[in-house]
Order: structure tokens, then C-alpha cells, then sequence
């Protein structure tokens, strides 16, 4: 979780910077990573402002990133406890991998508030120190911070991964979202990786392998 | 970027959050639902690792990534500690970067 969270700092400092260098005010650039609290949407919509994009194609385009959020919920809505309105704020991918990579009810609840409430802390601070420090925060992809996401998440994903149907739809769906990534809008690919659920979909009887029928019949 | 399209964002990530733990609490899901929810999950956390080890944006994000991911992932497979996976796969990507490969 810590490195996590000190990845999440170095990337909520550099949007600080990007985001003041847009010529966004501090109070702006503050109020956003507080409301909206979405790393991708916040770079995209600041990054769509300022190559011109209209207002609302800025918005369209961070809802269209943040739209896995509802199946997240849907997935582990559970493990938010009764504080349902609050801890909905604070849903990340991140604190999402926390929550599945644990099985036990009250472990899952842990691991997402904590994960939650820690980046939300974590990026609130950043954002506003990289906003006032501008141009003297450097490229975070100096320090590889672009990976340190991705594998992280994979580590947290591993566990759920030994379920052989888990990993036949993840893999069905990852390659569906990396065909579907250069032509389609950011947010669409992952939500196209979906349709790899019908590789969970139990086989239609002619469909099965012969071997599982017949040794069926033997018994 | 207007307070008027901060607003819009805000809300509308909002309501996108709070639809799946609001629609959950009142309806009964069946077990074998959650099991199909549970692996949507699993599929959209499996996705947005695979697009963000090999994309930046639409375009291809270089060897650097990739290669620290891979670093990373074999880290976890030889379960080693999760901060030891994330620094790998950081450092190997920082560190061919300063080698001059991206």
C-alpha cells in the first residue's frame, strides 16, 4: 500500500504542475482532485482543455474514462460497509484490487476504506504541492512511476487469477481492450474487455469436450 | 476549464460510483450473479493492466513500460512482497531510461 501510495503521490504532484501550467487556478486545480477524484479523467479533461477541446467534450471524455466505476460497484459494492455514500467517493482501481485480492468480508471492508481513504489523502496533498511547486516538479516518468501502476494492480489481481475461468475471461478480456485501445476512445477499451465474460459462460451441451461426457457415462 | 465543467465531472463520476453499492443494497443478488460481477471486475482490472503496460494514450508507450511491467509481474509470480514488485517494475523502467531506452 505505501508504494503505492508514494507512486500516487508522484503522480498527483505532476498533475498539480500540469494542471497550473494549463493555466488552471489553485483553487480550481484543488477543488477537482477533491470532487472528482479520478487520476485518468482529471489528466484527460485538463489535458482536452487545453488543446482546445470544448467544455463538454472534456467532461464526456473524463464520465466516458471513470464509466468502469459502476461495474466496479456492482462487483464490490459490498465491501463498503454502511457507508455507502462516502466510501463511493474514494472507489479507485486501486482500493477495487484491495478489496478482491481479500475473501473475508470484514478483511475486504479494511482493504478498501484503507486503500481508499489513503490515496484520497495522498492525492489531495500531492496535487496541491505540485500545483505550487509548477514547473520545478519533474517528469514522473523519469522514475518509471508508469509502471509501478500496472504491476502493482497485478500483484493484487494474482491471487484471484489461480480460478481457472477467472483467468481464461481476464485474458480474453485484456486482449480484447489492447486490440480495442488504438481505435476507440480512452474508457471504451477496458469496458469492450466485458464481452470476454462469455468465456465464463457455462458450454452449451454439444460444445463440451468429448472426454468430460464420456468419462461422466464410465461412472 | 470552467467550475461549470468541474461540477459536471464531479457529479457525473459521482453518480457512476455510487450507482453499483446504491443498486446492490436494494436488490438481493443471487450467488450466481455475484459470481459473474466478481469476474467483471477481475476482466476490467485485467484490461486496464494489459492497456496501461503497453499503451500511453492510443499509441504504443515504448519498451521501458512494458519491460518494467514484466520485471514486476515476475516478482509476484515468485510471490515476493508487493512493495518489492512495485519498486522493480518502476526501477527497471527508470533505469532504462536513463540507460536512453524508451
Amino acid at each position: 500500500m505505501a508504494a503505492l501510495a508514494a507512486a500516487c503521490f508522484v503522480v498527483g504532484l505532476s498533475f498539480g504542475a500540469i494542471a497550473v501550467a494549463s493555466g488552471m487556478p489553485l483553487l480550481q486545480v484543488s477543488a477537482m482532485s477533491l470532487l472528482v477524484f479520478a487520476g485518468g479523467a482529471q489528466f484527460l479533461a485538463v489535458g482536452v482543455t487545453a488543446a482546445g477541446g470544448t467544455a463538454a467534450a472534456a467532461v464526456f471524455a473524463g464520465l466516458l474514462l471513470n464509466a468502469r466505476h459502476l461495474p466496479f460497484g456492482l462487483a464490490i459494492g459490498d465491501a463498503l460497509g454502511r457507508r455507502r455514500l462516502l466510501g463511493s467517493h474514494v472507489m479507485t482501481d486501486e482500493a477495487v484490487a484491495f478489496a478482491l485480492a481479500r475473501t473475508e468480508p470484514a478483511a475486504r471492508r479494511t482493504a478498501y476504506w484503507l486503500a481508499g481513504l489513503t490515496l484520497y489523502v495522498v492525492w489531495n496533498v500531492a496535487t496541491v504541492l505540485g500545483a505550487l511547486a509548477g514547473g520545478a516538479i519533474g517528469d514522473p516518468a523519469a522514475f518509471g512511476i508508469d509502471a509501478a501502476f500496472p504491476a502493482g494492480m497485478l500483484a493484487l489481481l494474482w491471487p484471484s487469477l489461480k480460478d481457472r475461468t477467472a483467468l481464461r475471461v481476464a485474458a480474453a478480456g485484456a486482449v480484447l481492450a489492447l486490440v480495442a485501445t488504438p481505435v476507440l476512445p480512452p474508457g471504451l477499451p477496458v469496458l469492450v474487455a466485458l464481452i470476454g465474460l462469455v468465456f465464463a459462460l457455462p458450454l452449451p451441451r454439444f460444445a463440451r469436450p468429448v472426454e468430460a461426457t464420456t468419462t461422466e457415462g464410465n461412472r | 476549464m470552467t467550475w461549470l465543467a468541474i461540477s459536471a465531472l464531479a457529479a457525473g463520476t459521482y453518480g457512476l460510483r455510487v450507482a453499483g453499492p446504491l443498486l446492490r443494497s436494494r436488490l438481493r443478488i443471487p450467488d450466481g450473479v455475484q459470481r459473474y460481477l466478481s469476474l467483471s471486475a477481475v476482466t476490467l482490472l485485467a484490461a486496464l493492466i494489459a492497456t496501461a503496460a503497453l499503451f500511453a494514450g492510443s499509441t504504443f508507450a515504448g519498451w521501458a513500460r512494458p519491460a518494467g511491467v514484466l520485471t514486476g509481474a515476475l516478482c509476484a509470480w515468485r510471490r515476493l512482497p508487493f512493495v518489492v514488485v512495485v519498486v522493480a517494475a518502476a526501477g527497471t523502467t527508470a533505469l532504462l531510461r536513463l540507460a536512453g531506452l524508451d
